[in-house]
């Protein structure tokens, strides 16, 4: 853990990574677009409507894993007080959001098609929504003070108490009534999606899931530059 | 609880962090069970017959369209059907649009007033379940008899 | 070909969606690259006059010891 919370070494295996997450990102998101437009199957019942689900089910899984990292970088920010873990929370929000949108678009999408409407209030997507104001609250309140310690902290502290919203997303199909469907991968008893569409699923969240570490890592260096820069600035005489 | 005095800053902010953490989840599970009726998004037609609730009260309601209850008409755009949670079932009457995925054996949430046995509704939506597959594997697996419509499918992630 | 296009019916819906996916992640891609080219480029350009001004300072304080 220490090992990496030097800025310099993380920089460099990051600017090591980048390259290789890039081509993964470019090429997993290519042959996903071809499976799961061109060479994958119409659902029995949804028809061609499914081939939402391959930009739609990987959003909101990467919006799930962004608040996760959200939460631990917040959480190491507030126990070990590094600043790396707080420049890593401050990335992981913006790029949360996006994915956050993408899910909560592409799902309205499908919902006015096959259910019938683009939005009802029910558990999962109003928690999922909930999800979206906590990251556009943690950009908020970690830019809304002079002090950037003290913004990196009230931050997180939000953060870690939006964690609870992340069961409650996961398991809201389970627990309460709710419109949306029960999950069909991460469930007991095995997937219940036909392997002809679970692989163009799979490779499509691999993009995904490449195109957050990309965003991610390329944000942690550019608010490290900030920072650099505001110490620079600070020590050059006053002009 | 022991005496000791933590060894360091850092194990008492991590304490903190995790006893937060945990008081907090244990406060929201509480307020989530506490307003469970308002969390869930429909009723089931057993619900529904538990709870006594008057025509001025608009609810959803929610189930499996049975098979073979759907019929047209009168009216225009006017359809009656049965919707069945296994052991009640409610006859809903609606005139609407219907949403594309309305289907006879499938799920349909029904947002309206229940007015004397029937239920009358002024939204229907399609509720799909967590099964995807070609129509092909569907019919190959109904022909087996494996799968019934409306259940998880069998062992399809292997 | 214009059956693909159709998307069963369901272009409205299923062309729309890729569009939001990919425009979305390409604006985050592109709005994290091109803030960290920026900012690195501003330290190199401060670094190397700050440099100059640091050791000026430096030189200011031997002079005048205040």
């Amino acid at each position: 853990m220490h090992r990496f919370a030097n800025p310099t070494r993380f920089l460099r295996l990051a600017n090591a990574l980048l390259p290789w997450l890039g081509v993964a990102a470019v090429g997993l998101l290519g042959y996903g677009l071809w499976l799961g437009l061109l060479n994958s199957p119409a659902d029995y019942q949804q028809g061609e409507t499914v081939r939402i689900m391959y930009v739609h089910v990987p959003a909101a899984w990467v919006a799930l894993a962004g608040y996760s990292t959200l939460a631990l970088a917040s959480a190491a920010f507030l126990v070990w007080k590094h600043p790396l873990a707080d420049l890593a929370a401050r990335a992981a929000s913006p790029v949360g959001a996006g994915f956050t949108a993408i899910a909560l678009v592409t799902g309205a999408l499908w919902g006015q098609p096959m259910w019938g409407t683009w939005w009802v209030w029910d558990a999962r997507l109003t928690s999922v929504l909930v999800l979206f104001f906590l990251y556009l609250g943690h950009m908020a309140l970690t830019n809304a003070f002079d002090d950037p310690e003290r913004g990196g902290k009230a931050g997180a502290v939000l953060a870690l108490v939006g964690v609870v919203n992340l069961p409650i997303i996961k398991f809201s199909v389970d627990w309460w009534n709710t419109l949306h469907q029960p999950a069909s991968v991460l469930r007991m008893g095995g997937s219940t999606i036909d392997p002809a569409m679970l692989t163009p699923l799979f490779v499509m969240a691999g993009g995904y899931f490449a195109v957050f570490a990309v965003a991610l890592l390329l944000r942690i260096r550019a608010l490290y530059a900030e920072r650099r820069l505001r110490q620079l600035r600070l020590s050059l005489p006053d002009a | 609880m022991s005496r000791r005095p933590y060894r360091s800053r850092k194990n008492r902010r991590l304490a903190l962090v995790i006893g937060g953490l945990a008081f907090l989840g244990i406060a929201v599970a509480l307020v989530l069970t506490a307003f469970q009726d308002s969390v869930v998004f429909f009723f089931s037609p057993t619900d529904l017959a538990a709870k006594e609730i008057g025509p001025d009260r608009r609810v959803r309601v929610g189930g499996l369209v049975e098979e073979g209850s759907v019929t047209r008409g009168p009216g225009d755009g006017e359809i009656r059907f049965l919707v069945t949670d296994g052991n009640t079932t409610l006859p809903i009457r609606y005139v609407g649009v219907l949403p594309d995925l309305f289907r006879e054996g499938q799920g349909v949430v029904a947002q309206g007033r229940l007015a004397g046995g029937t239920f009358e509704a002024d939204e229907v939506l399609a509720k799909h379940d967590e099964n995807y597959m070609p129509p092909e594997v569907a019919d190959a697996l109904k022909k087996q008899g494996h799968w019934e419509p409306g259940k998880p499918m069998p062992g399809s992630g292997s | 070909m214009s059956e693909f296009f159709a998307m069963g019916g369901y272009a409205v819906f299923v062309w729309p969606s890729y569009a939001v996916a990919f425009g979305v992640m390409a604006g985050l891609v592109a709005w994290a690259w091109i803030s960290a080219r920026r900012g690195e480029a501003e330290v190199e350009r401060l670094r190397a006059a700050g440099l100059d001004t640091r050791r000026r300072s430096a030189d200011a304080v031997r002079e005048n010891p205040a």
